[in-house]
């Protein structure tokens, strides 16, 4: 959604462990373990204990990953971040 | 065989535990178990000399009732989540309410599903809200139950979609006669809001609820679990002045006076929990059937049904003696049958 | 309840309480060899109750209850009381074991290092566990493998085998007649008769062993193994596990750390001596 802000726990409410191609998350407070591809561990590392508008995620991305920032990926971003929402690995601020 | 009496007798006071052999060892986590108590148990022996095999199942009942913690609390968070967009705080209820509270009838308890109670004029858009969220309805047709909606304390039950867990929606506590109506919007009026940003009712309506849940169910399922509760918030909560007479008050309130004498009545008889006696009155003889069936637990972990038959027992002779000349009879014959030696 | 009996598997204490003489008569038999638990207070509670009252003397069917209950589960004939007592124990490890992770597989140890075997019940990894059992292996397990999150060290759950139909001969032929249970025909399964492990491994029952080979066993096809990615084996063993969810942090790092450490394949074998040499492959070349 344009303009909406999302936050995630900080970075020790997570266990992030690399599976070769995927990688486990495991949620401490919820307690769930997803399994999940790219870019879900690198939204999670950048968003970890901040509050931050689709846009401001996708260019602190963009500083440390090989993306391009336009219209299409921010309308990635945000599919990802509504899945994320709704499994409670990020909630909407 | 020992009934429910030898767990109470522990978890009023864990130094006796020390006086268990294996025998009683092996009945007393058995019981706890059936009981829902085991995490409980666990807690309170916390510090006492217990036999290496007893621990290992302590221990266990720790790991459960912290997992189990953990999962409440975080479908309290997916509520709030949820509500806040339409700036509902919800209230929760029972076990989560007395886990994000940080009370100590939280430790070791078992958390079942998730209870919130939420305004009456609000019910519909927190129903929308929550289904939007991912919840669904538990069983069929829900909207066909008319008289669910129209009658009941709470909406028909809500499961998760993907996380498989259920939610009650109140908006009042159980009524537990046509008579009685306690008062929801005192209830929403005294909640307090917690720093995770969810609301629990006042400390004193914590205890009419859990009073109110254990007489709805006329078979007293749970039963002795809802009294340690109610043991555990009255030690904890009655450190503060003024408590017993806020809790008259409340209970006054609501319509339950004479539902919270008759529990703190069996606190004392069954946990030996410190009560106020003007306000748990004099002893009925309707009491010892509570006691009873409260404790109607062997050491194998079944339920022991002796008292079933005395209920059939009084409804077979109600039209044949009075009423006054009914009660002394059965109690007398319930008397006689407790006191004659059992295999 | 009027007949009990208690018995120690690996780490846990059962008691089985009965309302009839034949299944406790059945189940000390059975487990002759056995020790009982640890300060006679056992871990969990199994009890063989009748489903109705009347269906304690008329057609006798026995409900399984104790600590762990399925509500919907379908009663069994006391003939198969038996199973039922089995069939309990499994239950309270399934839904009440806390201390380990527990895998279906079953599990044999050599000289401290243990082969895991997945797969459900049927897949054949009851029937290839206690036939390696009998050829220089250490036989822990065939229902359950237990591993120690603190440690990551593989535990012994060396329960009696319940082997079906053709099974039966096979082991037999390997074992003898003498490490047999009765028989119980016409169950729910087949034809099933338990299969005793050797008084070698109840000895070792308390001993662990490290993990050092993980194997995802498919039966009735051409000989074949290939190897799995990290996450295809860490996603297989979460479903292979009954209990990974409720140990929530716990599970999380002893799973992670079973898949880091331990080699895993995927072998396939149409009968049972290609999937021993298969074994033996695999085991020679784990490093």
């Amino acid at each position: 959604m344009i303009g909406a802000h999302y936050a995630a726990d900080s970075s020790d409410a997570f266990s992030i462990v690399p599976l070769d191609a995927l990688t486990a998350i495991y949620h401490r407070r919820s307690g769930v373990t997803h399994v999940v591809t790219d870019p879900v561990p690198q939204i999670i590392e950048a968003l970890a204990g901040k509050t931050l508008s689709a846009e401001d995620l996708l260019s602190a991305l963009a500083v440390d990953h090989e993306i391009v920032i336009d219209s299409e990926t921010l309308a990635g971003l945000n599919a990802r971040l509504d899945e994320l929402t709704e499994v409670g690995l990020v909630s909407p601020a | 065989m020992r009934d429910g009496r030898l767990l109470a007798w522990v978890l009023a006071d864990p130094s006796r535990a020390q006086q268990l052999d294996h025998a009683a060892w092996t009945e007393i986590l058995s019981m706890a178990h059936a009981e829902k108590l085991l995490g409980s148990l666990a807690a309170q022996l916390k510090g006492q000399t217990v036999p290496a095999a007893a621990q290992n199942v302590l221990k266990r009942a720790r790991l459960a009732t912290d997992n189990e913690r953990q999962i409440a609390l975080w479908e309290a968070e997916m509520a709030r989540r949820a509500l806040a967009p339409l700036g509902i705080t919800p209230i929760l209820l029972k076990g989560a309410a007395l886990a994000a509270a940080g009370v100590s009838a939280a430790t070791g308890r078992h958390i079942g599903d998730l209870d919130i109670l939420v305004p009456r004029d609000r019910l519909e858009e927190a129903e929308a809200a929550i289904l939007a969220a991912g919840w669904e309805w538990a069983k069929p047709d829900p909207y066909d139950d008319l008289y669910y909606r129209r009658w009941m304390h709470e909406l028909p039950p809500m499961i998760h979609r993907e996380r498989d867990r259920m939610i009650d929606v109140h908006h009042t506590i159980l009524p537990l006669t046509t008579r009685q109506t306690p008062d929801a919007e005192a209830l929403v009026s005294g909640a307090r809001k917690l720093e995770c940003g969810l609301s629990v009712l006042a400390p004193e309506d914590m205890i009419i609820h859990a009073v109110a849940h254990l007489f709805a169910d006329g078979d007293l399922q749970g039963g002795l679990r809802n009294l340690w509760d109610i043991d555990r918030m009255i030690l904890e909560f009655s450190a503060v002045p003024d408590f017993w007479l806020r809790l008259k008050a409340r209970a006054q309130r609501h319509q339950l006076s004479i539902h919270l004498a008759r529990a703190l009545r069996l606190c004392h008889h069954i946990f030996e929990t410190p009560v106020e006696g003007a306000l748990a009155g004099d002893a009925r003889k309707a009491d010892v059937f509570y006691v009873g069936k409260l404790l109607a637990r062997n050491g194998w972990g079944q339920e022991t049904r002796k008292l079933l038959a005395f209920a059939f027992y009084i409804r077979s002779h109600w039209i044949r003696m009075p009423p006054l000349l009914l009660m002394r009879h059965l109690w007398t014959k319930w008397w006689r049958e407790k006191g004659t030696a059992k295999p | 309840m009027r007949h009990h009996y208690s018995v120690k598997v690996g780490p846990a204490g059962f008691r089985i309480g009965s309302a009839w003489p034949q299944p406790i008569a059945a189940l000390a038999q059975l487990y002759a060899l056995y020790p009982k638990p640890i300060d006679l207070i056992p871990d969990f509670t199994v009890r063989l109750e009748p489903d109705t009252r009347l269906r304690q003397w008329i057609r006798p069917s026995v409900a399984i209850r104790g600590d762990f209950t399925l509500p919907d589960a379908v009663p069994m004939s006391l003939d198969h009381g038996l199973l039922a007592a089995e069939l309990g124990m499994n239950l309270q490890m399934a839904m009440g074991q806390r201390n380990f992770l527990l895998l279906h597989a079953g599990s044999v140890e050599r000289d401290g290092e243990v082969l895991i075997v997945t797969g459900e019940s049927g897949a054949g990894k009851s029937t290839l566990c206690a036939l390696l059992g009998e050829t220089g292996w250490r036989f822990m397990g065939d229902e359950f493998a237990l591993i120690e999150p603190e440690t990551g060290l593989a535990w012994a759950f060396p329960r009696p085998v319940s082997l079906k139909n053709k099974a039966v001969d096979v082991v037999r032929a390997v074992a003898g007649e003498g490490r047999m249970g009765p028989m119980m025909a016409g169950t729910p399964k087949g034809d099933i008769r338990h299969f005793i492990p050797s008084p070698e491994a109840l000895a070792a029952m308390d001993k662990p062993g490290k993990p050092a080979l993980i194997l995802f066993p498919r039966f009735g096809y051409a000989r074949a193994a290939r190897p799995m990615g990290r996450a295809e084996v860490f996603v297989r063993l979460t479903q292979a596990s009954t209990n990974y969810v409720t140990l929530g942090e716990r599970g999380f790092k002893a799973l992670t750390r079973l898949v880091d450490e331990t080699p895993v394949g995927a072998i396939d074998y149409p009968d049972t001596e290609s999937a021993l040499s298969l074994v033996e492959e695999l085991w020679a070349a784990r490093r």
